[in-house]
């Protein structure tokens, strides 16, 4: 989404959230950097998508392009030196999570509504890093109180006290039932709050079962132990309804796998128990950080089956992380292509793979062999940076075959390819494509993603 | 250049009681031409790997010939083997790992000329520089040490080192595997340019097919030991005679989201090579089995579930049961084998099954409820084994094992029972039954 779409498509007000209603996640200008001695690493460094119900999102990119520290940073799992800097957003959007979170943390739960007599545009972004910009406004009085206090500059001015992270937008803070619009923000979730929600709305599928299962329980008992803290079952109970998610997830002999350990399941049976656990508590969101990988191609048909299934029967979005094109265009529905930490395209799967439009899709695809037979293969000079200054040009420039003197000098967002594709984007000067270059290049300077400074 | 002929390669587990080897090559007879490239594919345990090692003599073979120009190298020792190793090398999959951190990128590439003693050391050092040059390094590289360098950039020190002896021979160990796309073209790109210059012949074993495709002149495809089919790259991916190659391929998720989606998925995982089918390697998971005369109007999902049901029963038949287990066994408390009863409930208990395959069933379940498996499996097989799990002409267990046949005028091969006369062909029963 551009940021240019969200002011003009939307009214302003304090309690309207902006585009992207209907979307179950709704990730904003998020930023997470590592802080070593050396050197300061923005692994993530100010990207926006979103996740809607039941779909499935691809991110795809190359080693080193910020794609696991993305599913971390959904999963509250960044640790010491990382952080999500000020200025992030990640918005849970579910109704029933947003009702039963407001019931148990109501001392953290805030009417956006409410707070709007205290909030002034003006001293919010004169004693704030915040700028207008970053929200995708020119004038500070345009920019919505609900995407200051969830990007978190409410704590400074006295809007919020720190520590609250569900945020309601019709209905009263006070009554759950009552509330039919409001978001769980996940950048501010912390204790009992992100407990319930990693594991309990949003599970993980890691790359290496070996490394997410413990080699001294049996398989039976990790997900048992998932199961009693998230639903509370125990004994027979969980015994029977572990084996039963063994048995949905393929594994024969269900009944017997349970009481034996990892060591004696294969790698994909190994990959199936860890989506059997992250499937224990019927989360609304899977994320998948290259599930198959690790795995041979017949036992990789099968997870991306047992993937899809899932995804059929239980209503799950998934998002899939993965470097394999291949895999990406068989399960993805949206596709986000990340480089050096930001999104460089985004778009369906179908018109990205018949129509990438960004010079690094282009080149990712064409480095697959495959296409033409004997030959040379394109290649991709250079190797991806490592992003540790802000952008004040553009990250592919130097291997990109198309550059030219402006993206040494210009930033690029993330703007529609052309005014007829609403939901394609790239994040390059060549684009929108119907416009001159010239004002193309106007469109692009001077946008920062602004947010927290080091 | 090279013949191999029925050459296998076992593994001793040095274990008293059991001393049953894992048999990692079992049998594989193929020649590799001058400068051409041949591929092995296959997934992880099937034996590629410990195919490429035994043939630059890494590991000993079990039994049968290697030849390398009339030599069988099998034979040779001492001297002789020092010398001809000159000629084979090997680059490895893992650069981080095949490279030692302690030794600047100069010693590691002149290692080889040292053990050697390659002309003088003055010659070996420009000789070094010469071959980084060669693999798109720069001279001034020659002092750095690898943890300097990318993963794509160690690689290259890797295959420098390879070269340093002007090997004929080179076997590439999944040389790509370990880097991105981007990275992984301009290496497979220096290996053309290379192979074209130095006239090399490669084994390009890997497990990405769409990297052999764009490589090889020639594919192995290996199951479980064995070569299941063996011909020109080409014909091989577009049409493909093996069944196992048939799913191989058909596993592989393409980059294009139009394509069609009915990929052939294989059911459970490659059998333990140290127990391998005693018939065809393949028949545990093959889409097209031959099926047994009498059974072959069978629904094909009573027929996955019978398939699920012997595999379940192999497995029992190997799980180790504790001291714990078998007392729990002996005072009739539930132990994780005592519930035959709800395995047959879950894999048979939503399909039809016709009353005379209940019965052998039925037999069969009870027998192993008492835990004999291997009683079990034998009423089972007597029942619905083919051809294909090793039945012979008499209806018992010969370890009858296919034959190759050649399946086009290029000579390619297929280890297949498919291919004889009385059967119908691979690909219309996939398709039937898919």
């Amino acid at each position: 989404m551009s940021t240019d779409d969200r002011s003009s498509a939307t009214p302003t007000g304090a309690t309207d959230d902006g585009g992207g209603d209907e979307s179950l996640v709704d990730v904003r200008n998020l930023q997470t950097t590592f802080f070593t001695d050396k050197e300061t690493i923005r692994a993530i460094d100010g990207i926006d998508f979103t996740i809607d119900p039941g779909e499935t999102v691809g991110i795809v990119g190359e080693s080193g392009s910020g794609k696991s520290v993305t599913a971390r940073s959904l999963m509250g799992l960044i640790e010491s030196p990382g952080r999500v800097l000020r200025g992030s957003s990640i918005r849970y959007r579910d109704l029933d999570t947003v009702r039963s979170f407001a019931d148990a943390f109501s001392g953290r739960t805030v009417s956006v509504a409410d707070l709007e007599s205290r909030y002034d545009p003006v001293r919010v972004f004169d004693q704030t890093a915040a700028t207008p910009a970053e929200f995708g406004y020119a004038d500070p009085a345009d920019v919505p109180l609900v995407d200051v206090v969830a990007a978190g500059y409410g704590d400074e001015v006295g809007l919020t006290s720190g520590d609250e992270c569900v945020f309601v937008l019709d209905g009263d803070a006070g009554d759950p039932s009552s509330i039919r619009r409001g978001f769980v923000e996940l950048t501010r979730v912390s204790g009992e709050a992100q407990r319930k929600m990693r594991g309990g709305r949003i599970s993980m599928v890691f790359q290496d079962p070996l490394t997410s299962l413990n080699p001294v329980y049996t398989v039976g008992n990790q997900i048992k132990e998932s199961l009693s803290l998230h639903q509370g079952l125990t004994g027979k109970e969980a015994t029977q309804e572990a084996a039963d998610l063994l048995e949905a997830v393929g594994i024969p002999d269900a009944r017997r796998r349970v009481n034996e350990y990892p060591h004696q399941f294969s790698g994909g049976m190994r990959q199936r128990a860890v989506i059997a656990m992250a499937l224990a508590c019927e989360p609304d969101v899977l994320i998948c950080d290259e599930p198959t990988t690790a795995l041979d191609v017949t036992i990789q048909a099968q997870i991306l089956d047992l993937i899809a299934e899932i995804q059929e029967t239980r209503d799950v979005a998934v998002m899939f992380i993965t470097h394999d094109m291949g895999v990406i265009a068989d399960v993805s529905d949206r596709v986000n292509v990340m480089y050096a930490g930001e999104i460089v395209e985004s778009a369906d799967v179908e018109p990205l793979f018949a129509n990438p439009k960004h010079p690094y899709t282009e080149g990712l695809l064409n480095s697959i062999p495959g296409g033409q037979v004997g030959g040379r293969l394109a290649t991709i000079d250079g190797s991806v940076p490592t992003p540790n200054e802000e952008p004040t040009y553009c990250r592919f420039a130097p291997r990109c075959p198309k550059a030219f003197e402006e993206c040494e000098a210009v930033h690029p967002i993330p703007v529609p390819v052309d005014e007829t594709a609403d939901d394609h984007t790239a994040a390059c000067l060549l684009y929108p494509e119907d416009e001159s270059t010239e004002a193309a290049i106007a469109r692009h300077r001077g946008r920062s993603h602004g947010g927290e400074r080091e | 250049m090279v013949e191999v002929r029925d050459l296998k390669t076992y593994y001793d587990s040095g274990s008293l009681l059991d001393n049953r080897p894992v048999k990692a090559v079992d049998g594989v007879s193929f020649d590799i031409r001058r400068g051409e490239t041949l591929g092995l594919v296959g997934e992880s345990g099937c034996g590629k790997t410990t195919l490429g090692r035994t043939l630059i003599q890494l590991e000993d073979a079990t039994d049968g010939e290697i030849f390398f120009d009339g030599t069988d190298i099998t034979e040779i020792r001492g001297d002789q083997l020092y010398e001809w190793r000159q000629n084979a090398q090997m680059v490895f999959q893992d650069p981080d790992s095949s490279l030692n951190d302690r030794m600047t990128v100069g010693e590691i590439v002149r290692e080889p000329l040292d053990v050697h003693e390659w002309k003088t050391p003055a010659e070996r050092r420009e000789r070094v520089r010469d071959l980084l040059d060669k693999v798109g390094l720069e001279a001034e590289h020659y002092y750095r040490y690898p943890h300097q360098f990318s993963g794509g950039q160690r690689q290259r020190i890797g295959i420098a080192r390879t070269l340093a002896l002007n090997p004929e021979f080179i076997v590439l160990d999944e040389p790509v595997s370990a880097l991105d796309v981007s990275v992984q073209a301009e290496i497979i790109n220096l290996l053309e340019d290379l192979q074209d210059e130095f006239d090399l012949t490669y084994l390009f074993i890997a497990h990405d097919l769409s990297v052999v495709r764009h490589i090889c002149d020639r594919v192995a495809v290996m199951y479980l030991g064995n070569i299941m089919e063996i011909g020109p790259t080409e014909e091989l991916f577009t049409d493909p005679a093996n069944p196992y190659t048939h799913a191989l391929l058909s596993a592989i998720p393409k980059p294009d989201p139009t394509a069609s989606r009915d990929r052939i998925t294989l059911h459970g995982t490659p059998p333990n090579p140290r127990y391998p089918p005693s018939g065809c390697p393949f028949s545990t998971r093959c889409p097209a089995r031959i099926r047994p005369d009498g059974y072959e109007e069978l629904d094909d999902d009573l027929w996955d579930s019978l398939n699920s049901f012997r595999e379940i029963l192999r497995e029992r038949m190997r799980a180790e049961r504790s001291i714990r287990e078998r007392l729990r066994e002996r005072f009739g408390m539930e132990t994780r084998f005592a519930t035959m009863d709800d395995t047959y409930e879950e894999l048979f208990g939503d399909v039809a099954v016709p009353d005379e395959v209940e019965e052998i069933l039925t037999e069969v379940a009870d027998t192993a409820g008492d835990h004999d498996e291997a009683e079990a499996l034998d009423r089972f097989n007597q029942a619905f084994g083919s051809v294909c799990d090793g039945v012979g002409a008499s209806g018992v267990d010969e370890g009858v094992k296919p034959a190759f046949h050649q399946v086009s005028e290029s000579g390619r091969l297929s280890y297949c029972h498919r291919h004889e006369s009385e059967y119908r062909e691979t690909a219309d029963v996939i398709e039937a039954r898919n």
